[in-house]
């Protein structure tokens, strides 16, 4: 009974949750320009987001396309950077490590739209001008936190002596780093760049203040601005769509792979 | 004269800020030797192998292998390998790239390499295995595999740090017995470290007693079983009754209120000194001529092979004694000590001696507090020395309670009272007796009766 | 190992630049009129204002109205999936963090679509509505994360002295689930207050957010008053961070 009610909750919570995505799923499917128009089954859409035939041309695609060569960017650098850090953090103490991890914080702590007026103001004052790299420095910026945060927990959780132990062997501290130290932060390295690639590509607010005005256009802003003129691009429901199943696959996927990891150990 | 000794250290000093982790290590190892480090967790046994392997830098002191000093080269050019603690294995390679870390590094051939990974794994019983990720082998197995690594690299020396702590009792008896036949199939020499007086009496050819950061003793097992120097390694090593006592003169020796023959000389005559006694040494008789003090049973317990009894002499001390046979609880008992079982040791200190300041008339300034004492013969500002006994230091169960504040570091049972260490937040250390009973880690309060203080004028 | 803590200084030289220096020219802009002179009257200007407070003072409501109602269907929720009697499948809990991985822009504009085919007023409540919808599974994770930690042997205890399970629910469970909660409402609270995009899609414009004001100075070259509300903002998450200092620790992070 008692899980009978519990059950009815979790799927009514989730029903709800997933109803709007559903909706945009279903009419997707359908030719018509405006939502909640049915006007018969058709894949039309999906050929325009892929030709680009449709008003505005490849705006929209290239707006995808600069959304995931920001978010590549940004978290490769962002894994570099905070990877480097967290094995600094690590072996700081007392004063100085307490500082990084409060200044590490920061990025996490602050909405995005403190984030990106901040370094909006940056850029202003330091005369730079606005546009693609702008908007990188800024991913990087609110991006690297989570990285350390990733990595930091694989640097304490392995024996401390693993590095050593290479030393002890033969190894120059470079090798040892190399063969041992990276291996080992390998996993946290992934799911730091995994996240940051996301938080970028989630990004609206920072890019929003970032971007100068040389109409550089990321998936959010793309949105933000068709829907501010009014008239959705229908082209966004089988894009929506897609990316719904794309996390959808990834999900399952990791999920798949951690619990047979978990399986194992 | 250094040819014999494969590893030399002379005058080796650490200290992490104020603390002294080593002080003035001395001591060498002979090519081929199993040698342990034993002391309880803290004493610097660790710091001392990582300062060989070359993990820790001394701040004083040489490091000499044959004859070379290594204090400067980094550990991954000393030909010394280390098995540590809870194994270190890397989590991902399988067990034959582990073993063949070194080998590779030194770019020795592929074809050498297989052999001679082979042939480890073979000594340490664990053929078959070279392709198992080490997360999946068992405790033991994975210190098998940690021999193995470091053993193939033929180092001058391999160290140990406590490399069975973390097996269970039975698989570390096993080990133990492993390792006593590689040493001697290898003849390399092995420094290794434990706190397990038990191991390391078991496997060592020479064990050298570390206690806080200072060699306590350095013996072969039998000679610090047998004639332990002070207290503290009798206490550490096996158990025993230490006992106050004063040598009366060469070879006679008094204790729990009666005297007794030993073969100690040398000590002087009427001298306090420490006298240990092992258990298994207090014997029981029905013949009242030979009996040296009577006594009554009031525990006993089977331990497997003997029975652990607690006696109350006739003067009221407590002796710990263990016999083949059991004397039930209550019954009276005649005992005696045979003269060669009696260890006579000097004692490290007779009263607290510490810094001190004469505050104003009645009030001396020590340890960081103020004090109530005579001040008789002094005047304000003179720089004394203080003087107090053991049992004018009073422990109190609250921190706040006491001028000072401090932890209770060391214990000591001594037949009628305890004789502790407290080391205060300070880390000044005291040494009290007591009849009430704490146990090590205790937080208490110290103060120290004002009657007890004498005060020294300081000859420096 | 030892010697690399000097490894975290490119990282301490990048936030120094990307995240000290542009907060600390969020307070200097503030203080400044368009002539780079001192002056308060930014800030002054915020509080004469009353459309900037009652706007303020709306966006400090919703963000609440918003924190509480996802705490309220939120922990059952993540209490539920933590139950290995009540929820034995993995699917669901993934399901409900999934939507965390999805661009909020687009679910938002999802949801204002499905209002306006359902012929649903734009306003306050579908306000609400879509920040719920929006925010929920940030706080449904972390309380999720608190509850599967912690050590079962707490409610054992409990029982074991005597406690019915509404009692342990009440007096174990949820005081010790306080660090997840806590940092929900982080993950929450503030966003809500700062948002902008979401807030004009989902009352179509017609109801402002603190963060909505902001954005229009700010794109409206207005920089001096745009930083002297985000320092205001500023104030705020230090006072909400303060007092959930020390709750929130290892909650966050590890989303995968």
């Amino acid at each position: 009974m008692k899980k009978l009610f519990a059950q009815i909750y979790i799927w009514l919570l989730l029903a709800l949750l997933y109803a709007p995505l559903v909706f945009i799923a279903i009419f997707s499917f359908t030719e018509s320009r405006v939502l909640g128009n049915w006007t018969g089954f058709s894949t039309k859409l999906y050929g325009n987001l892929f030709t680009g035939g449709m008003n505005g041309g490849g705006a929209l695609l290239s707006a995808v396309e600069n959304t995931l060569i920001i978010a590549l960017i940004a978290a490769a650098v962002s894994t570099l950077l905070g990877t480097i850090a967290a094995i600094g953090i690590y072996n700081l103490r007392g004063r100085k490590k307490q500082t990084m991890q409060f200044l590490n914080n920061i990025p996490m702590i602050n909405p995005d739209i403190i984030t990106g007026v901040s370094l909006f103001l940056l850029f202003v004052f330091l005369g730079f001008s606005q546009g693609y790299v702008t908007v990188v420095l800024a991913h990087i910026t609110f991006c690297t936190p989570y990285v350390v945060l990733n990595v930091m927990p694989k640097l304490s959780q392995m024996n401390p002596n693993i590095y050593e132990a290479a030393l002890d062997l033969g190894a120059t501290p470079s090798q040892a780093l190399w063969k041992v130290l990276v291996p080992e932060l390998r996993p946290g390295m992934i799911s730091g760049f995994i996240l940051a690639f996301t938080m970028s590509l989630d990004d609206f607010a920072v890019t929003f203040f970032t971007r100068g005005t040389i109409g550089l256009d990321t998936l959010s802003t793309y949105i933000y601005t068709d829907a501010r003129k009014g008239g959705l691009t229908p082209e966004l429901r089988p894009l929506m769509t897609l990316i719904f199943l794309i996390v959808l696959i990834l999900l399952i996927v990791i999920n798949i792979r951690a619990e047979k990891a978990s399986k194992k150990a | 004269m250094s040819n014999d000794y494969i590893i030399d250290i002379q005058h080796l000093s650490k200290s992490y800020g104020d603390h002294k982790v080593l002080d003035d290590i001395n001591f060498y190892v002979r090519r081929g030797e199993f040698v342990t480090l034993l002391g309880p967790s803290g004493c610097g046994k660790t710091t001392l192998l990582r300062q060989i392997a070359g993990f820790v830098a001394p701040d004083e002191g040489k490091i000499l292998l044959e004859g070379k000093d290594i204090s400067g080269i980094p550990p991954f050019e000393r030909p010394l390998n280390t098995v540590f603690q809870r194994y270190a294995l890397f989590p991902h390679l399988d067990v034959f790239d582990n073993i063949a870390f070194g080998l590779k590094l030194q770019k020795v051939p592929a074809k050498e390499i297989e052999v001679r990974v082979k042939k480890m794994l073979k000594m340490v019983s664990m053929t078959d295995y070279e392709d198992r990720s080490v997360d999946s082998l068992s405790g033991g197995q994975q210190q098998r595999v940690a021999i193995a690594r470091a053993l193939v690299n033929y180092p001058k020396v391999l160290l140990l740090d406590e490399p069975l702590a973390a097996l269970d009792l039975k698989m570390r008896k096993d080990m133990q017995l492993e390792l006593k036949e590689i040493h001697r199939k290898m003849g390399i020499t092995f420094i290794y470290v434990t706190h397990d007086q038990e191991e390391a009496l078991t496997l060592s050819d020479t064990i050298v007693v570390l206690n806080e950061g200072r060699i306590q003793q350095i013996g072969t097992p039998t000679d610090i079983y047998n004639e332990p120097c002070n207290s503290f390694v009798a206490d550490f090593i096996g158990e025993s009754n230490i006992l106050n006592a004063r040598m009366i003169r060469d070879r006679r020796v008094e204790f729990i209120g009666h005297e007794f023959d030993c073969v100690d000389e040398g000590f002087g005559e009427d001298v306090l000194v420490d006298v240990v006694v092992r258990p298994e040494d207090i014997y029981f008789t029905t013949d009242p001529a030979r009996c040296q003090f009577k006594a009554k049973v009031n525990s006993c317990i089977f331990k497997g092979v003997h029975y652990e009894m607690w006696v109350d002499t006739d003067d009221g001390y407590e002796l710990m004694i263990q016999d083949y046979d059991a004397y039930p609880v209550g019954s009276e008992v005649m005992l005696y000590i045979d003269p060669d079982d009696i260890q006579v040791m000097h004692k490290e200190r007779l009263c607290n001696t510490v810094p001190a300041k004469v505050a104003e008339d009645g009030v001396v300034e020590m340890l960081g507090a103020k004090f109530e004492a005579s001040t008789a013969g002094f005047s304000a500002g003179d720089e004394v020395t203080a003087e107090f006994p053991f049992s004018a230091v009073d422990l109190l169960d609250h921190q706040e309670d006491g001028k000072l504040s401090g932890e209770v570091h060391f214990l000591l049972y001594k037949a009628d009272h305890y004789h502790l260490t407290v080391r205060t937040d300070d880390g000044d250390s005291l040494w009290v007796d007591t009849n009430d009973i704490w146990d090590k880690g205790d937080l208490v309060g110290i103060d120290i009766a004002p009657e007890g203080i004498k005060l020294k004028a300081r000859n420096d | 190992m030892i010697k690399r803590s000097y490894w975290s200084l490119p990282y301490f030289i990048f936030m120094v630049v990307f995240v000290v220096l542009p907060l600390i020219l969020i307070v200097l802009y503030a203080f400044q009129d368009g002539n780079g002179h001192f002056t308060l009257s930014n800030v002054t200007r915020f509080f004469t204002d009353s459309d900037s407070l009652s706007t303020f003072a709306l966006s400090i409501e919703v963000a609440i109205e918003n924190t509480l109602i996802c705490i309220l269907l939120g922990y059952p929720a993540a209490w539920i999936l933590s139950n290995k009697q009540l929820n034995r499948s993995a699917v669901t809990v993934m399901l409900f963090i999934m939507p965390m991985w999805i661009n909020a822009l687009m679910r938002t504009l999802a949801t204002a679509e499905l209002f306006n085919v359902l012929g649903v007023t734009l306003g306050k409540g579908t306000l609400l509505f879509g920040m719920v919808y929006d925010y929920i599974p940030f706080m449904i994770y972390p309380i999720y994360n608190t509850l599967m930690k912690m050590d079962k042997s707490y409610a054992e205890a409990a029982e074991d002295l005597g406690a019915n399970p509404w009692t342990v629910f009440w007096k174990v469970t949820v005081p010790l689930s306080m660090p997840g909660v806590m940092s929900g409402v982080l993950m929450v609270f503030m966003p809500t207050v700062s948002t902008f995009a979401i807030s004009e899609f989902l009352t179509n414009n017609k109801i402002k957010l603190f963060g909505t004001i902001i954005q229009e100075n700010i794109n409206s070259s207005m920089w001096n008053y745009g930083a002297a509300l985000a320092f205001i903002m500023l104030i705020i998450i230090g006072i909400t961070s303060l007092i959930g200092e020390g709750k929130q620790s290892e909650t966050e992070g590890g989303l995968i």
